[in-house]
């Protein structure tokens, strides 16, 4: 069993008692602890010579869990092969933990530095002092402090005692990029032995004493409620042990088995009231996008007068449907509530919202409330909501017992949060060359934020200064947002608008170099020919390394050569969450649908801390965008979802999986993320493809739909 | 309720339960296997896949009372000596992400390799089709199964 997997076992198995809440300290119960080198709450060094880093973030198969800790262990000059890795809770330590906007690299980045850095200078101190020696003529290298001159050595663990009766220092000098030792490898991840064996536990495969199970009868239309219901049936069951209405709008079906509380809402009656949105369809959601485009907007950019520009005018519309996570692993959460207090093991990327939504929901002081936090089979932006975590302490408490509450796929289908649908009207003014001179886009759709009830600064969705930039220099360009109104539930799903945006204004683009019979990577270029500066809300973004990223994916992939007969490709290139991406889609037609043979990326996401984790992220996130573009597509008839499992909501399988290559522009900016921006070019490039292929459009999503 | 007698992993296990109660839940809840994976309930993701008699099975949609007096084999019991070939390759190739879904691919793979030692590209994607992976893992997982067939043949 590796460390990880063994601590989070022990985790399990003493859960119910006192509670090892992962990540907190609890300086007074082990003597080890006390004598503990902590600096600060990323790192402690015992002095048995254990080097624990604390992952702050959520690990959903992103990578976390290995990448943050070699921030900090570079910096420490730790021997990574030392380095035991803790998952924190949600604590009041760590800043903001929620795990989304590919932000964990970037905002980690400068703090767990310091942290290891702070750290490594106090170690060479106590180092220094102990010997008697000058601080100047000592340095930490693998784990240890060293006196070359002596040829003395002590270990972190040796030093960790008197480096704890040291000050902090505030101002700690980093480290350069050329002497980096570990940020930059393929260091293995470290939870990959796990995960083979079949001991990582995941959220669903949390366990402690006295445990039972609970399903929910949700209301099948949105914002419908329960009316009342009849469980003499699910009584019958064997293992039932309650039946109650949680919340307004459901119903917990509580068994001593997952399989009992399955078969007991099976035979559950309940009677809904179906609210306000029972003749909702999907055909009504197209129609409130098409006349919120008569609204006016929010400009998000605006350069030049695009009004004013002149010459030959080309319009086109775009749309994109709801669509699901859809993460491997269903929803599920387990709580164990008292009077006292209430604790969860969440697999959950916002694990404070966890905490502060359930404890408004069942009554306790945040501080109450404990959440660790578990391994998540996938979250993809599904479990930045604390839906499932609300309803398992709510479970706990009607039913007196800890629960975990399991989702099936279908619940997980149904009860989901979508990504919005959305309209996009784009126009362009070209000069007598074929050139743009003025770029519009008008982005319809309704906001995420705005619909949980968060602010909307300026009438633009928070998301949108991340995933809606125009990264080009064109003389005249207006970029706007509509926000529409939906009762369908909206939730931020990998890449959020960013999928929406690029799709629209790359395909776009594409239709632009057509009309005008130019190749689509010389048009691009031609508008990332000027090195230029462009600002989008706090976001600098750069068109020359726009245009590195374009370069190396075009060069990688051949595009100046031709294609064997039968063989087409497409091109596109975006930039969201601070990054830069491009990539050519290769493709064939069978029977008139697309085969996507190779997919060839290049990404400008400054420094790499683990490029081996980059080349997972990349094709994760390209099949995940392929899945999309193809076949993803939530309806909603009389006010309900549609789809249900994956027969009707069907993700890419490995008969149709292309063969990815991912290229880096070397860099040594502070990094920016990874875990969403392949996912944006995909679509575009691939319908360019299509179009290369066929002649044929396509201007709505999903392709096999269209 | 009854009372079924499985051979899982090498050792006999009794159980007692409702005799239509799918195997992935006697596994998961009664015998504590977590190894093997709740992905969709009826048998279009192959998280839960297990070998029964050495044959890949989807475990969440097979009762219980189907396979009594049988030999199941869950992830946990597949490298009974260490790890199988295939994890050893599953490693070698850093396949998982969430990994959610890999004990299921693992265990298809295990019985692909069973009975074809030296699978074709097609091969492969014919056995593993049924298998979803979110992440996308399924170039690496075609990676480590063609690694795991070459050092299985030394």
């Amino acid at each position: 069993m590796s460390p990880l997997s063994r601590r989070e076992f022990v985790a399990a198995a003493v859960a119910g008692g006192a509670g090892l809440v992962l990540g907190f300290y609890l300086p007074h119960s082990d003597k080890k602890r006390k004598e503990a080198f902590s600096p600060n709450a990323y790192l402690r060094i015992t002095p048995d010579n254990k080097v624990t880093i604390v992952v702050a973030r959520s690990e959903m198969g992103q990578g976390v869990r290995t990448a943050l800790p070699m921030i900090l262990a570079e910096e420490l000059e730790a021997d990574w092969k030392q380095i035991e890795i803790e998952q924190a809770g949600a604590s009041t330590l760590y800043g903001d933990q929620g795990t989304g906007g590919s932000a964990s690299v970037k905002t980690t980045w400068d703090p767990m530095r310091k942290a290891g850095a702070a750290a490594r200078e106090m170690l060479i101190s106590a180092a220094a002092l102990t010997w008697g020696v000058a601080r100047s003529t000592c340095a930490a290298e693998k784990g240890s402090v060293v006196h070359a001159a002596s040829n003395r050595r002590l270990s972190y663990g040796e030093l960790a005692a008197k480096a704890a009766t040291l000050p902090v220092p505030t101002d700690v000098t980093l480290k350069q990029p050329k002497d980096y030792k570990i940020v930059g490898q393929r260091l293995p991840r470290v939870d990959t032995p796990s995960k083979v064996k079949g001991e990582a536990v995941f959220g669903i495969d949390f366990r402690m004493p006295g445990m039972k199970y609970a399903v929910l009868s949700r209301c099948p239309t949105i914002g419908g409620k329960v009316t009342n219901f009849d469980d003499k049936e699910s009584k019958k069951i064997s293992g039932v042990t309650f039946a109650g209405k949680i919340g307004d709008a459901a119903v917990a079906v509580v068994a001593d088995s997952v399989w009992g509380a399955m078969e007991g809402r099976r035979v559950l009656n309940v009677n809904w009231d179906d609210g306000p949105n029972k003749d909702l369809n999907t055909a009504a959601v197209v129609e409130s996008l098409k006349q919120s485009a008569a609204k006016k907007g929010a400009s998000l950019y605006s350069v030049g007068d695009v009004a004013k520009a002149k010459g030959r005018r080309i319009s086109a519309e775009y749309q994109l449907p709801f669509m699901a996570h859809a993460p491997m692993e269903p929803g599920n959460c387990t709580a164990s509530y008292s009077a006292n207090g209430c604790e969860l093991w969440a697999p959950t990327q916002v694990p404070q919202d966890c905490r502060d939504s359930v404890a408004q929901a069942v009554g306790l002081d945040p501080d109450r409330v404990k959440v660790n936090v578990t391994l998540m089979g996938g979250g993809f932006g599904r479990r930045l909501e604390h839906d499932y975590a609300v309803e398992a302490a709510l479970v706990s408490k009607a039913a007196n017992s800890p629960v975990k509450v399991i989702w099936t796929r279908e619940d997980d289908m149904r009860f989901s949060t979508y990504r919005p649908a959305s309209l996009h009207q784009l126009s362009a003014v070209l000069d007598g060359a074929g050139w743009p001179v003025a770029f519009t886009h008008r982005m319809i759709a309704p906001s995420i934020s705005g619909q949980k009830g968060q602010p909307v600064p300026g009438g633009v969705d928070p998301d949108l200064p991340d995933e809606a930039a125009f990264v080009y220099g064109v003389d005249n360009v207006s970029v706007e947002s509509v926000i529409a109104e939906t009762p369908v539930p909206l939730g931020w799903m990998r890449s959020v608008y960013a999928l929406q945006a690029g799709f629209a204004s790359e395909s776009f683009i594409d239709e632009l170099a057509v009309a005008v019979g130019k190749d689509p990577l010389e048009y691009r270029l031609h508008m990332l020919a000027k090195d230029q500066d462009i600002q989008f809300f706090t976001n600098t973004w750069h068109t020359a390394r726009m245009r590195g990223v374009l370069q190396l994916a075009a060069e990688k992939a051949g595009w100046k050569n031709p294609l064997p007969a039968g063989r087409f490709r497409g091109i596109a290139c975006f930039g969201c969450f601070s990054s830069y991406m491009a990539e050519v889609v290769e493709i064939s037609m069978e029977n008139e649908t697309p085969r996507v043979h190779r997919v060839v990326a290049a990404v400008d996401c400054g420094q790499v801390v683990n490029p081996g984790i980059l080349e997972q992220q990349i094709p994760g996130g390209i099949v995940y965008a392929l899945s999309n573009a193809l076949r993803a597509k939530i309806t909603i008839d009389k006010g309900r979802v549609v789809q249900g499992n994956f027969d009707d909501y069907s993700p890419l399988r490995m008969n149709e999986a292309p063969v990815v290559e991912v290229y880096m522009v070397p860099s040594t900016e502070s990094p920016t993320g990874i875990g969403e921006p392949s996912v944006p070019p995909l679509a575009p490039a691939l319908c360019s493809a299509i179009y290369a292929a066929t002649k044929k459009r396509i201007r709505s999503l999903p392709i096999l739909n269209s | 309720m009854a009372d079924f007698t499985l051979r899982v992993n090498g050792s006999e296990k009794k159980v007692s339960v409702s005799p239509e109660t799918p195997l992935l839940w006697v596994l998961r809840d009664t015998l504590e296997l977590t190894g093997t994976k709740f992905g969709c309930g009826a048998g279009f993701c192959g998280a839960c896949t297990v070998h029964v008699e050495g044959a890949p099975i989807r475990s969440c949609s097979t009762p219980v009372s189907q396979v009594a007096g049988k030999t199941v084999t869950t992830i946990e019991g597949l490298g009974a000596n260490g790890l199988h070939v295939l994890q050893q390759a599953w490693i070698a190739e850093e396949v998982p992400q969430c990994g959610y879904c890999q004990t299921g691919q693992i265990m298809t793979a295990a019985a692909l390799l069973a009975k074809t030692p030296n699978p074709s590209d097609e091969q492969i994607t014919q056995a593993m089709n049924g298998n979803l992976c979110r992440c996308g893992t399924y170039e690496r997982i075609r990676k480590a199964i063609h690694r795991a067939s070459a050092e299985g043949a030394q």
